[in-house]
């Protein structure tokens, strides 16, 4: 099905959810109660049309003066005078309140004038502000549906493109003759709703008919921020994120190295904790390191002072206040309760897209979630991170959890089921000291540690420190350092038992060493000893033999044999 | 002769209108029963006049004022309801 032309509104969130803007050549209704923020969408979309593509637009203010408008408009920097001159004009037809009615009356006069105008001008489009107003005055449903039915003739015939607005709450716009007539009538029907949750004031905006087009139908989150209306529209189409496999330093050498290089670029982290675990530190220590590399950063902090920040994270040595100055650190400092969720979001977004930022510091994100916002603060921060990856944003949230379990992983907006790194800090309080440690509960696609480690603040910088385990506990602080201690103390009683050792085997091998020569001295002249005798023996034995022989000679006595007398003499 | 009548109206309508010939024929019987001779009608026709309005500020047809003696508050609607309009132009019809 081919889509009607649309009239872009200028308002990417209403673009969004309205498939491209509002119907051309059609008339689209806007329905609210009072400070719903009909007036300003109108003329912002006129506005937008008329300084963004030149479109000239007609105002009809049939209950505010335009003065007052424009008076109350003038801080949205839209530069009403100067379009004013050529592309905007604003018709006052506010009854006169002194006005008698005395019978029946038609818009005839009105439609005269407004045709002088649009031919004139060239108007494309025209709104009609608070058309209650007028259907007040005529107070007869007949000839409200006539009057109706003769301004929508007039559009058509002229096919321009309108906003009619009407001030009626949620009761009377389903019951109310004139309202259902109007509703049916146009091709467009939006209401605004202003609603006030637990004392927190959240404005949506709904489509609830467009004719011939696709759009969003579930209500979306309207905030009137400091140049209009913002709509935090959902994408209809949505985009793929952009997936990196770039690391960035997560400011702390050790932690990179737990990370297998640090966070992910565009992944959105998680640092959760009790207070005072330091959340705040890790996020100035992942600010800074960003700002060092060039990247422009966002510093969103709540309910606390840029000042205090700065000063508090210099004395461990994270100099915010040399990358504030260096134009790459923006401090974002507001305050929970003054706005919803919504308006928190878009208001992030704006100071985002101003500072052209790469990454994005919230702390804490909690702080969404203050009362009367917790219907909304899930949704609002699962936008958030989808809007800083589509962004190529990297988001560092930190979040209060008071229980310091994180077994117990369910953080109250279950924001850690949707962060890709989620780091728990907390305290361990141990022998009358408290500790901070850091766990990786979890790192999408990433290999990390899977070790508790003893944070340490020193005044230049964080480091990690491995911790001891003895006995099932987790060693901390002075325990750590006096399990260090004995450690090393043992280490050196071992050593110095080794030493000992080591020397008295040298003594006795050196002993045996000496011994063993001397037996061998020994051994060597006992075997002279020996041949020496043996010589002595056996010379003596030849001169007996000889002298036998001369015996025997002399006798003239037939030879002994000698042989066998000789071992036995050997042996003896 | 009179030069100049006392009271004076102006009335803008939107051509021949089903209200804004009703309005027409009211107001002149109107004053044709409590002002006898001694009024004036001045008559806009819108349609015509269209930059009129504009510069007038009435967008809602019919609508009659009372210039003179005094601007009165203005009287939209087609002049049906005979006593809001004689209280709002402050006329009195002359006793026969």
């Amino acid at each position: 099905m081919a889509s009607p032309p649309k009239f872009p509104t200028g308002i990417s969130g209403l673009d969004e959810i309205s498939a491209g803007g509002l119907p051309r050549h059609r008339t689209t209704l806007l329905m609210g109660g009072p400070g719903s923020g009909k007036t300003v969408l109108t003329l912002q979309m006129l506005v937008n049309g008329a300084r963004d593509r030149g479109e000239p637009a007609i105002f009809v203010a049939f209950e505010e003066s335009s003065r007052r408008i424009i008076a109350n408009t003038a801080s949205f920097g839209w530069n009403l005078p100067a379009l004013q001159k050529r592309r905007l004009f604003f018709l006052d037809a506010q009854p006169d309140p002194e006005l008698v009615p005395a019978g029946g009356f038609d818009l005839g006069g009105l439609l005269a004038a407004l045709d002088v105008k649009v031919k004139a001008m060239g108007a494309t489009i025209i709104a009609f502000d608070a058309i209650d107003m007028l259907l007040g005055l005529l107070d007869d449903p007949a000839a409200e549906k006539r009057e109706l039915h003769r301004l929508h003739q007039w559009l058509l015939a002229r096919n321009l493109t309108a906003i009619i607005t009407a001030k009626a709450t949620m009761p009377e716009r389903e019951t109310s003759p004139p309202y259902g007539f109007l509703a049916f009538m146009v091709d467009c029907a939006i209401d605004l709703n202003h609603t006030v949750v637990t004392g927190v004031s959240q404005r949506n905006l709904r489509i609830h008919k467009y004719r011939g087009s696709a759009f969003a139908e579930n209500a979306a989150p309207l905030v009137i921020t400091a140049t209009g209306i913002d709509i935090a529209g959902s994408r209809l189409n949505h985009a793929p994120a952009t997936v990196s496999d770039e690391r960035i330093s997560t400011g702390v050498e050790r932690l990179d190295a737990m990370l297998n290089g640090g966070y992910f670029r565009n992944a959105s982290i998680l640092v959760t904790g009790a207070p005072g675990t330091s959340k705040t530190t890790l996020a100035g220590a992942f600010a800074a390191a960003a700002c060092a590399r060039g990247e422009n950063v966002l510093f969103t902090t709540f309910d606390s002072e840029a000042g205090e920040l700065v000063r508090n994270l210099r004395s461990v040595g994270i100099r915010l206040d040399r990358a504030a100055r260096a134009g790459r650190l923006h401090f974002h400092v507001t305050r929970s309760g003054t706005h919803n969720a919504d308006v928190h979001f878009i208001n992030i977004k704006a100071a985002a897209l101003r500072h052209g930022i790469r990454c994005l510091v919230i702390d804490p994100i909690s702080a969404l979630a203050k009362i009367g916002n917790e219907l909304t603060a899930h949704s609002v921060i699962e936008r958030l991170i989808d809007w800083a990856k589509a962004a190529d944003i990297t988001v560092l949230c930190t979040s209060l959890i008071s229980n310091a379990e994180p077994a117990a992983e369910a953080t109250d907006l279950q924001i850690s089921t949707i962060a890709d790194t989620w780091l728990h800090l907390g305290y361990v309080v141990h022998a009358g000291e408290r500790n901070r440690s850091l766990t990786i509960v979890k790192s999408r696609g990433t290999a990390h540690s899977n070790q508790v480690r003893e944070l340490i603040l020193r005044d230049d910088g964080i480091t990690l420190a491995d911790v001891y385990t003895a006995g099932g506990h987790v060693l901390m602080g002075t325990l750590r350092w006096e399990k260090e201690q004995a450690d090393r103390a043992d280490r050196q009683a071992r050593e110095n038992e080794l030493q000992r050792k080591h020397l008295a085997l040298r003594h006795a091998e050196e002993e045996l060493e000496s011994r063993l020569s001397l037996l061998q001295r020994e051994l060597a002249q006992k075997r002279e000893e020996r041949a020496h005798w043996e010589k002595l023996v056996n010379h003596r034995d030849d001169a007996e033999a000889a002298g036998q022989a001369q015996v025997q000679a002399l006798r003239h006595a037939d030879p002994v044999p000698a042989n066998p007398a000789r071992p036995r003499r050997r042996r003896s | 002769m009179k030069t100049s009548p006392r009271h004076r109206f102006r009335l803008y309508v939107a051509g021949e209108s089903p209200h804004s010939a009703t309005a027409r024929r009211n107001l002149r019987e109107l004053c044709a029963q409590c002002l006898a001779d001694d009024y004036e009608i001045e008559c806009i026709d819108v349609l015509v006049d269209p930059a009129r309005a504009l510069r007038d500020g009435v967008f809602i047809t019919p609508t009659v004022v009372r210039v003179a003696p005094q601007p009165s508050r203005p009287v939209i609607g087609n002049l049906s309801q005979r006593e809001t309009v004689l209280n709002a132009l402050g006329l009195l019809p002359i006793a026969s």
